[in-house]
């Protein structure tokens, strides 16, 4: 395995869309390890910058800077609404990994190891379409975790998903983790927040307001605005 | 009129004989506009996804071309493939004129714009919902190509048999090129605009039910398969 | 992977463009004719014989005699075999011919609307026929597409001082097409119409239609036949070319000719054996509908 692309800064990072600054100087370091959870109200830019980081999008000021080059390929994305091709769960998974030129056996070995751990071993032969909400997720990570990510960005992976499917994909994301994977994940649920986070990064209208481990996040947060969103106040 | 009951008549007793030379007639239709339309989707297909995914400069220029060349009169098509493969023209040596594969390049021609230009509507929206899961994976944009072609295989179906329909339905273009040579190139709708010719309306009519009956078996028969894959790997 | 699929299907599919065994078809010759020829049915009585005698296939390509004269000016026919002598003998002359044979004639009619509005029934000057057609503005319908018929139409009017070009889109209509869509046409609109007889004979819509005007001796209809010049067009497949014009013009297939019937009646006369020339017209009818 070549040198790790952690961790990866981003650097007074803007971003604007129809004249609009949605990201406004956002300075921030991934480093191995530690689940990181972004939080933050609506439009607060959490999205946006995963795309960022993972190279989605192409900032309009400052820089992503990955410790070694190629880095995009070595990063997974998982989306909040899965987006399943047309063909069989195992073909999907297949397919990410013909992407990555995994080839014969270990295309198998790797692909059955996923599906197996996903809980998706029985619906493999399965048009990925037909499958429930929460089954598409948990094949969007398969897919993502068999090309062995040294970086997993989740973007409000079960915004979209009942308590049962949510509980499933948190300990998909955290069986990723504990095989050695950096998580960057979005949520808008302070529970899952809570239950996944080692460290919060707290954005508020495309700025960086904190990023503390979570504990001193949720004990005692030091900004207004972190403190009226723990709360459940209403933020804009 | 009394030309209707005596089309449906021509054409059941065409059909009902198995008329050999209406037989020979068939068979040559179907050759000359499925391997016309079978290779106008192997060009057209990559090509109108090429036209959806992938940034280059004449990229609008190229469309708007196609767009237009799906309305293309048949004539002209027939016209420029004659001026190309006459004795007298760049492709003269090859000696094609007149021959089923003069009729099947201008098809080819005809069907190649509507093919790629509906592919291109079928991949264009396909990569709205793929395009950042793809890049996420790291799949270039001409590696997304036959991606979407096979996730669109089903909404493809359509596109080609638009193609076949056109092609299998004109006169224009194979009248020119394949000269309506009995037993060498005469199709189905030459023959009907011979027995037009000929002021046999009933027969020219009767021909023109088993073309349609044809298409309609072509297309009932793509409509089934189609629906069964779907059910099967949508 | 993806490649090697595609390559194989563009291979596949090339196959199929191949005619399955490549039969007999090697000895060919291409022969521009005149719709009037093959809608009458003339060829498909003839050519199975002489295919039969010699081996050669002969694929005829019909249009009208200004196309198919294009047509071997480009080098796409080995032989021509038309109805315009003016245009075939400047054919030959500018060296795109090796020389012009007669083959056969029949005659060009008047055909028109049962009720004759322009009252030409039986008059056998045609001239006369087309000024009553003007004079009464009834309808006509012309080829208009530069054929051997169009062709002899035009020399007609000439003939009858009448201007057609001023008159076109009026009671002058000219369809721009072939000799079976024109009389469609005609029957249509209930008007008249210039017709070589065979094409009439064939035809099968006659809808209220008869001869009206037929018999004057600018109504002849000499069909020319010509192999095309190797000089000029090297692709020429003269052997076989010269074998069918030889054919032609011999007594088996003049006889072949005069043997093809329709209803009972002889639609082309074979005249190969004049000479050349036409020392006397005939009306194909003489004798059997006598003339007002």
């Amino acid at each position: 395995m070549s040198a790790s692309i952690l961790p990866g800064r981003l650097e007074a990072l803007g971003f604007e869309a129809g004249g609009r600054r949605l990201i406004d100087g956002l300075t921030l370091a991934f480093e191995a390890g530690p689940r990181t959870v972004i939080l933050g109200p609506n439009g607060a830019g959490k999205s946006l910058t995963l795309r960022l980081a993972h190279g989605l999008l192409a900032p309009s000021a400052g820089r992503v800077v990955w410790r070694t080059a190629g880095a995009g390929r070595r990063q997974a994305l998982v989306f909040q609404r899965p987006v399943m091709l047309r063909r069989s769960a195992a073909a999907n998974v297949d397919y990410a990994l013909a992407l990555r030129r995994v080839t014969g056996a270990e295309r198998v070995r790797r692909r059955d190891k996923v599906l197996e751990r996903t809980g998706l071993a029985e619906l493999a032969r399965r048009p990925a379409r037909v499958l429930s909400t929460g089954e598409q997720q948990r094949l969007a990570l398969a897919r993502a975790w068999a090309i062995e990510p040294e970086v997993l960005f989740l973007d409000e992976p079960t915004a979209s998903l009942d308590p049962a499917a949510t509980r499933a994909v948190e300990a998909i994301v955290n069986a990723i983790h504990e095989a050695g994977t950096k998580i960057v994940m979005t949520t808008h649920d302070l529970g899952q927040a809570r239950r996944l986070a080692d460290e919060i990064v707290f954005l508020h209208r495309g700025r960086l307001v904190e990023h503390a481990a979570a504990e001193t996040f949720f004990d005692a947060p030091a900004s207004a605005e972190a403190r009226a969103f723990l709360e459940g106040d209403l933020l804009w | 009129m009394d030309d209707f009951a005596g089309a449906f008549s021509a054409a059941f007793r065409l059909i009902a004989t198995l008329d050999p030379g209406l037989a020979e007639i068939v068979g040559l239709s179907l050759r000359v506009s499925l391997v016309a339309v079978g290779l106008a989707a192997l060009v057209g297909l990559p090509l109108g996804a090429a036209l959806a995914l992938l940034r280059f400069p004449g990229r609008r220029a190229l469309t708007v071309a196609m767009n237009a060349l799906m309305g293309m009169p048949p004539v002209v098509v027939g016209l420029i493939v004659y001026l190309l493969l006459s004795r007298a023209g760049p492709l003269g040596v090859l000696g094609l004129l007149f021959t089923p594969t003069a009729m099947i390049a201008a098809q080819f021609l005809l069907v190649v714009p509507i093919v790629a230009a509906l592919a291109r509507q079928v991949a264009e929206d396909l990569w709205a919902e793929y395009e950042e899961q793809l890049r996420s994976l790291g799949c270039a944009p001409g590696r997304a190509i036959p991606t979407l072609l096979w996730d669109g295989r089903f909404s493809l179906i359509t596109a080609v048999l638009a193609g076949f329909g056109r092609a299998s339905a004109e006169v224009g273009a194979v009248m020119i090129v394949g000269g309506n040579i009995d037993h060498v190139t005469r199709v189905m709708t030459t023959a009907i605009a011979l027995e037009t010719a000929r002021g046999d309306l009933a027969l020219a009519l009767g021909l023109g039910v088993i073309l349609m009956v044809l298409s309609l078996v072509i297309n009932g028969a793509a409509f089934v398969l189609g629906e069964t894959a779907r059910a099967g790997a949508r | 992977m993806t490649l090697r699929i595609y390559c194989l299907a563009v291979a596949a599919i090339l196959a199929l463009t191949q005619p399955q065994g490549g039969q007999a078809a090697e000895r060919y010759i291409t022969v521009a004719s005149t719709t009037s020829t093959e809608a009458s049915g003339l060829f498909r009585h003839l050519l199975p014989e002489f295919t039969k005698q010699s081996g050669i296939e002969v694929r005829v390509v019909a249009v009208g005699t200004g196309q198919a004269l294009k047509l071997a000016r480009s080098c796409d026919a080995d032989v021509l075999f038309v109805h315009h002598k003016p245009s075939e003998e400047r054919f030959v002359a500018e060296g795109f011919g090796v020389a012009r044979h007669d083959v056969m004639y029949n005659d060009f009619v008047v055909v028109g609307p049962e009720a004759d509005p322009a009252g030409i029934r039986g008059e056998a000057d045609v001239a006369k026929a087309l000024t009553a057609v003007a004079a009464a503005k009834a309808p006509f319908a012309s080829r208009g597409d530069d054929s051997g018929t169009h062709k002899k139409e035009r020399s007609l009017w000439t003939a009858a001082a009448i201007d057609v070009a001023a008159a076109s889109g009026t009671w002058y209509r000219e369809t721009g097409a072939g000799m079976g869509a024109t009389l469609n046409t005609a029957a249509a609109m209930g008007a008249y119409a210039l017709a070589d007889r065979g094409t009439w004979l064939a035809f099968r819509n006659k809808a209220g239609m008869a001869v009206l005007s037929e018999g004057d001796r600018r109504l002849f209809n000499p069909y020319g036949v010509i192999l095309v010049s190797e000089a000029k067009c090297p692709y020429t497949k003269s052997a076989p070319g010269q074998a069918f014009v030889d054919w032609l013009i011999a007594p088996a297939g003049q006889q072949a000719i005069a043997a093809f019937k329709l209803g009972g009646q002889q639609l082309f006369f074979p005249n190969a054996a004049a000479g050349g020339s036409r020392s006397r017209f005939i009306s194909p009818l003489e004798g059997a509908t006598p003339l007002a």
